[in-house]
């Protein structure tokens, strides 16, 4: 008899696809949640062949917190025109200036908290019901728990100490109005399984994971990108360095990471050597030992 | 690119697996041995679990702080939920779910089981084995894992003894023998000096079979899936209506058993309507074959009326068709089940209501008797039951497909799930 073998990359892509379909047959009104960083431009690939020759049935959200990387914002509008799709922006700025939420102050301060705020008003705004997000198990110990199909209360927060047990590939999405759901397609790829599906799919990524010279500030071991929202400290100053980064979020806590990594190639290698997590740069994760796990509750991404 | 091939990281197979063992039986060293040695961890992860470490007093890294990531369980020092691992060989990738071994042990066993290739258990060298080893063993034949890995761990604590390895071995294949087990295999360790985890031990001479990582970067796990009954669930039906495609209709979903190729005859059900597959569409765009557990779009020739919680088969191996039928349970729920009690019921990709009829036993999970008189079925038993649904469904016996042959209650009041069930 004939072996029939799928490799682990398309094992998970096939899992993922069942969960985007999974989505758009158990919700009346789901969103995927596109920041512009690799996984979610990866969800988006995986959500365009759930669906082909179709359409993507549910519009993409990106909660803009105007910290952005320019080239994030640039390579989000043409990835929505090539693809057709819908795109919602939910800004951070309008949430400071109606009140609803409050800008930190100091050298270290980021919006990374308070668009939680952005986030969940627009999810009551538009009345969506399931947010797709591109967060993976292994990214943050918190995580490591997350369901595949996860519940949210009326207020958007997370109980990790009533999940629903989730077994086989039975999601329950079943809710009461008022809760929403985040479904994690990703939740078992790590981040080599997704260079190496982004190889296998030759999908273009921004230019901001490939290495490049760029003026950069080392703070406490984070190298932090020169931008109008980092105020240099005493004692600090910017240099040129050869970066890429591993993540993408806000320009004032995403992290860099020295490397000569211009392929995916070489980002694969990389990746397969290297001895940090790709959250290890991120600033906004090193405030404490639960920090994810507390902005998760109140209903951050 | 040829570089990244020889390396193996392309072509690589995914094995799942899940751990269980009883309190201290040093399963939390013996996943860390794993994540450590296949290089998972990373210097930041291990710094950070160092500092909280001793932070909380300890004297040597617990590496269960990498899966205990919740602030409840780092503050009591318990698990208290399934947590997933990731980590790769250049053979392999492994998923691990890592269930904790003490509270609510036979719901989160239950869970982490259901989607493993295989288990690892872990039995304390100096114990022997207790009923929490026959509990794990019993939940892994009953969860149809097909491939069960026996640790006998701490055996620097007896001498590196092959008399007490073998001991034990006997004890649990006599225990197995009357369990539903395909295969099963016994490992001597030190999973803190890491005697037979990655390398052959040097103690242990007289062990001639191999290492745990050896095995499970060996295993053969290609017959896993029912490749011979095809059953594709529809979960979602795609229609552009669009300029370019305006009569385009696939089904859409993922093959819970079989092989299906355009041109065979296939049956919908529950219509039975009988028509022939005009295309199928993978990931990768139109394949010649798609089989188990792909995803795929199938296209019919014939417009038939298909929906979602239909399925696709073929006219001679169908699955058996019925609203009656017996699960074995396990309960999820502090409220307890309700005999003639309604629930919301979750099979393959349909949904309807349900019965329960009766509760035939419970089985105690113990001595694996069946209690016949007892109808108490509270959070974290086992029992038979009888169902009754709203509609037919389309099963098969959750031994020969654990796709098609397991089913899950929800609570309609608040929506929790409440149940797993095995069709038996």
């Amino acid at each position: 008899m004939q072996a029939y073998n799928l490799n682990h990359i398309r094992e998970l892509e096939s899992e993922s696809i069942f969960v985007m379909r999974e989505v758009a047959a158990q919700f009346e009104r789901p969103v995927l949640l596109f920041s512009g960083g690799k996984d979610s431009i990866v969800m988006t690939h995986i959500a365009l062949k759930s669906f082909s020759p179709a359409r993507i049935p549910f519009p993409l959200l990106h909660i803009d917190t105007g910290h952005n990387f320019p080239e994030t914002i640039k390579f989000r509008d043409s990835l929505i025109e090539r693809i057709n799709a819908q795109l919602i922006v939910g800004y951070v700025q309008e949430s400071i200036d109606s009140g609803r939420a409050k800008e930190e102050t100091g050298p270290n301060a980021s919006r990374n908290v308070i668009q939680t705020v952005t986030l969940l008003d627009t999810i009551e705004k538009y009345g969506f019901d399931a947010a797709i997000g591109g967060g993976r198990r292994d990214e943050e110990k918190s995580r490591a728990k997350e369901r595949v199909f996860s519940h949210r209360d009326f207020f958007g927060q997370w109980d990790p100490r009533n999940q629903r047990p989730e077994l086989w590939n039975l999601y329950n999405g079943r809710k009461k109005d008022g809760e929403h759901f985040r479904v994690f397609p990703l939740s078992n790829w790590t981040e080599m399984d997704v260079w190496q599906y982004v190889l296998m799919e030759n999908i273009e990524m921004p230019s901001l994971y490939f290495s490049h010279t760029r003026e950069c500030v080392n703070r406490k071991g984070v190298l932090l990108a020169k931008s109008d929202y980092i105020e240099l400290m005493e004692g600090e100053k910017w240099e040129e360095m050869r970066v890429r980064f591993r993540t993408i979020g806000d320009m004032s806590c995403t992290g860099a990471t020295l490397s000569d990594a211009e392929t995916v190639e070489e980002i694969i290698l990389e990746v397969a050597a290297a001895i940090n997590t790709e959250r290890g740069s991120r600033a906004d994760d090193k405030r404490s030992e639960t920090s994810m796990e507390d902005r998760k509750k109140e209903g951050y991404f | 690119m040829r570089k990244i091939k020889d390396n193996g990281y392309q072509n690589m197979e995914l094995l799942r697996f899940t751990t269980a063992g009883s309190v201290d039986d040093g399963k939390s060293t013996l996943i860390g041995r794993l994540l450590y040695d296949s290089k998972a961890i990373f210097q930041d992860q291990y710094e950070s679990i160092k500092i909280s470490s001793f932070n909380s007093g300890c004297d040597h890294v617990n590496l269960a702080l990498l899966t205990d990531g919740l602030r409840a369980e780092r503050e009591q020092g318990i698990t208290i939920d399934v947590a997933y691992r990731y980590f790769a060989t250049p053979k392999r990738k492994f998923i691990i779910a890592d269930t904790p071994g003490h509270l609510q042990y036979t719901k989160n066993m239950v869970t982490g089981a259901s989607t493993a290739n295989l288990a690892v258990i872990l039995v304390d060298s100096r114990k022997g084995v207790i009923e929490q080893t026959k509990r794990h063993i019993f939940i892994a034949s009953l969860l149809g894992i097909p491939h069960l890995v026996i640790c006998v761990n701490k055996m620097d604590l007896v001498d590196y003894s092959q008399s007490v390895f073998e001991k034990i071995k006997n004890d649990l294949k006599a225990f197995a023998s009357k369990l539903d087990i395909q295969d099963i295999h016994f490992i001597p360790i030190c999973a803190l000096h890491g005697d037979n985890v990655v390398d052959k031990s040097k103690n242990m001479l007289w062990y001639k079979g191999s290492t745990l990582m050896y095995l499970l970067e060996t295993i053969h796990i290609g017959s896993d899936l029912n490749m011979v009954d095809c059953r594709f669930p529809v979960q979602y039906v795609i229609r552009p209506q669009s300029e370019e495609y305006p009569d385009y209709r696939g089904y859409a979903g993922r093959i819970a058993g079989g092989v299906y190729k355009p041109g065979d005859e296939v049956m919908v059900l529950p219509s039975g309507f009988t028509t022939k597959i005009k295309a199928i569409e993978g990931p990768e765009g139109t394949i010649k074959e798609a089989f188990a557990p792909m995803s795929a779009t199938i296209r019919l020739e014939d417009e038939l009326d298909v929906c979602r919680g239909d399925m696709i088969v073929r006219e001679n191996n169908v699955p058996e068709i019925s609203q009656d039928f017996d699960v074995m349970i396990c309960w999820m729920s502090n409220d307890k089940l309700e005999i003639n009690g309604k629930y919301i019921i979750k099979h393959t990709t349909r949904e309807a209501k349900c019965i329960v009829k009766n509760v035939l036993y419970k089985i105690d999970i113990n001595t694996l008797h069946r209690i016949k008189n007892d109808k108490d079925v509270g959070i974290n038993d086992i029992a038979r039951i009888s169902l009754r649904t709203t509609h037919p469904f389309f099963f098969d016996k959750y031994k020969l497909n654990r796709i098609t042959g397991s089913v899950i209650l929800i609570d309609e009041a608040n929506n929790n799930t409440v149940g797993a069930g095995m069709i038996i």
